[in-house]
């Protein structure tokens, strides 16, 4: 048993620009650009950040259907960076993933019972019928009928879908399960079904979350640490009570600012952002955000901050702290 | 939990069906597929039943008659030789629909399998392979047509991997852009996810879902290699005489055109065109079926 579920180390992913007649590559779009994160079991890491901040890449990278560029990602002790056919196989057993948009994550022709009872049968972890029994079991789990195992997708509402996408993901009884915009695509009254599922299901099967989504009020929700993706990195992260209250980032204190708030116990000052996030294939020098941080300082144009502890398990890359 | 499932399973079924059902009557619903099918049903009985109750020679004339207009002997009258039309109609259509389903056939399986393995591997296997393709498609089939029947002696075999060996091509482009599109979506990356191999992720993840179009394009490609044995025959370059053929027949009959042998010209001529008007029915119900089956 090891300490963490997960552990991501300096993660990267450079996507090359191609382009011309003979497809040289010009450049890179920067999507990821050195990520570290842990993490533990029975815990769920929230990973928040606008389009383009490069979660859900992180996301991809760690489910290895993008290939890092470099760095290091340990699944429950195991270095997978690099693994190939059935090592690769048998590391996805221990992490599977929900997928944003659940018209898209089922296969149209094959039925729900068969979606979800396919992960045991290639896997040859149970045969046949016993795999569709279980496949019932776990509709019924997510709150479906078992019955409904001979039912095609397209009989589903969107949120019974994410439900079946979900039941798929447990099959396999895996450690981790990667949520890349879960609830994105689902009404906001089937949001909230769908998360209190996830939070059920965490204690039920002891699972552990990545959590990624924009949306700052689902991440408070469901998360025990929350972590702030701008341009590539990781700007902030902490526990969810601590970052929330307290943010030490800029750009995390204007996120949290821009966000509405249902019941305010406090006036916040909404700190508007100047400009447009720079591109990730021309980065800005230094600390990511310096171009648009309202407390710039000459030393965040030349060099990029590192990560310091402020609070207990709080960490963050700013050079207003240490 | 086991008799449960059980219960489900046989309360599910109907439903299951339902769905699968949903096509079959949207495909009968158009009123063309069923005019196709039974105009099929009826030339396919027309040319394999016929003559097992039509017990007249295609082959060996009667000498008596030669020419002679329909008559209550030989009810779509004799040619030239002396054979009898009607017989020939019959058998000449064998060869016709053997060679039309067969290579249709042959051009699909072996089309679909080469278009799936290049868009799977991608990169320069794709590459190379797709310029076969090009190659092949820059070089008139009329041309592949002529030299392979003339450096070979014609039979329906040989027929069916001629017409094959031109009309996969086209399939194998339109699979490659089906499983491009198709291999990108989030079911596909699920199926990974759960430890899918390649030879699964083809057969129940790829051509499920790309049939359709095949199937739609395979109906078309019948009408075209039906049209095209007959024009080779027509040309004199496809099945050998005395074996009766529609093509072959229509061009004899050309001869006696001015003698108003119209029996002789009708009955070919009017065969072509229902099996391509059937067949392109059937393939317009199959396209009307299946192109809106979407969620």
């Amino acid at each position: 048993m090891s300490e963490y579920v997960l552990e991501v180390q300096d993660l990267k992913k450079y996507f090359p620009i191609k382009s011309g007649l003979l497809k040289r590559t010009v450049g890179y779009v920067r999507a990821v650009d050195g990520v570290s994160f842990q993490v533990k079991p029975g815990e769920t890491l929230g990973i928040v950040g606008e389009s383009g901040c490069g979660k859900s890449t992180t996301g991809r990278m760690i489910m290895r259907l993008t290939t890092p560029t470099s760095g290091k990602i340990i699944l429950d002790g195991k270095d997978i960076t690099h693994a190939k056919g059935e090592e690769l196989r048998a590391s996805r057993r221990k992490s599977q993933m929900v997928f944003q948009d659940p018209y898209a994550s089922l296969n149209p022709r094959m039925s729900v019972g068969e979606s979800i009872a396919e992960p045991l049968i290639v896997n040859k972890v149970l045969p046949k019928s016993e795999a569709f029994e279980r496949a019932g079991e776990l509709l019924k789990t997510v709150g479906l009928r078992a019955s409904d195992i001979n039912r095609y997708p397209h009989e589903f509402s969107g949120g019974q879908r994410q439900r079946i996408g979900i039941a798929r993901a447990l099959a396999l009884n895996p450690k981790l399960i990667v949520a890349d915009e879960a609830v994105s695509a689902l009404d906001v009254s089937i949001q909230s079904q769908i998360l209190n599922l996830l939070m059920d299901l965490k204690h039920q099967f002891n699972l552990s979350y990545l959590f990624i989504s924009h949306n700052l009020a689902v991440v408070r929700h469901i998360s025990d640490r929350v972590g702030v993706m701008y341009l590539g990195h990781l700007v902030e992260i902490g526990p969810k009570h601590s970052l929330y209250q307290d943010p030490l980032h800029p750009y995390t204190q204007a996120l949290l600012s821009a966000a509405p708030e249902p019941r305010r116990t406090k006036r916040r000052e909404r700190i508007i952002l100047q400009g447009d996030v720079p591109s990730p294939a021309n980065p800005p020098s230094g600390c990511p955000f310096h171009t648009r941080c309202p407390r710039v300082m000459d030393v965040c144009r030349q060099t990029m901050p590192k990560p310091v502890q402020v609070h207990p398990d709080h960490w963050v890359a700013c050079h207003l702290h240490g | 939990m086991v008799t449960e499932t059980q219960v489900a399973n046989s309360a599910g079924e109907p439903r299951v069906q339902a769905t699968k059902w949903r096509t079959w009557k949207r495909f009968w619903r158009y009123p063309l597929s069923s005019i196709g099918v039974i105009g099929m049903v009826l030339l396919f009985a027309f040319c394999f039943v016929g003559p097992m109750l039509y017990h007249v020679s295609p082959t060996q004339g009667d000498f008596t008659a030669l020419l002679q207009p329909p008559s209550a002997k030989h009810p779509l009258g004799t040619d030239d030789a002396g054979h009898d039309v009607l017989a020939r109609m019959m058998v000449g259509g064998q060869a016709s629909l053997e060679v039309g389903f067969l290579s249709a056939f042959v051009a699909m399986a072996f089309g679909t399998l080469y278009g799936m393995v290049s868009a799977l591997a991608g990169g320069w296997v794709d590459i190379i392979l797709m310029r076969i393709v090009d190659i092949l498609l820059s070089i008139p089939s009329i041309f592949i047509l002529l030299f392979l029947n003339a450096t070979f002696k014609p039979n329906v075999g040989l027929m069916i991997f001629v017409l094959a060996a031109t009309s996969w091509l086209g399939v194998s482009r339109i699979v490659r852009g089906e499983v491009l599109k198709i291999k990108n979506e989030t079911y596909v990356e699920a199926a990974l996810l759960a430890g899918v191999r390649t030879w699964r992720l083809m057969t129940k993840y790829l051509v499920p879902n790309f049939i359709g179009t095949v199937l739609v394009t395979t109906t078309f490609a019948v009408a075209d290699s039906i049209l095209s044995i007959a024009g080779l025959s027509f040309l004199g370059l496809g099945l050998p005489p005395p074996a009766p053929n529609w093509g072959a027949d229509l061009s004899a009959a050309m001869n006696y055109i001015f003698q108003n042998a119209w029996w002789l010209i009708y009955p070919p001529g009017i065969l072509i065109l229902c099996s391509q008007l059937f067949v392109n029915f059937i393939g317009d119900g199959l396209r009307h079926a299946l192109e809106t089956r979407t969620d």
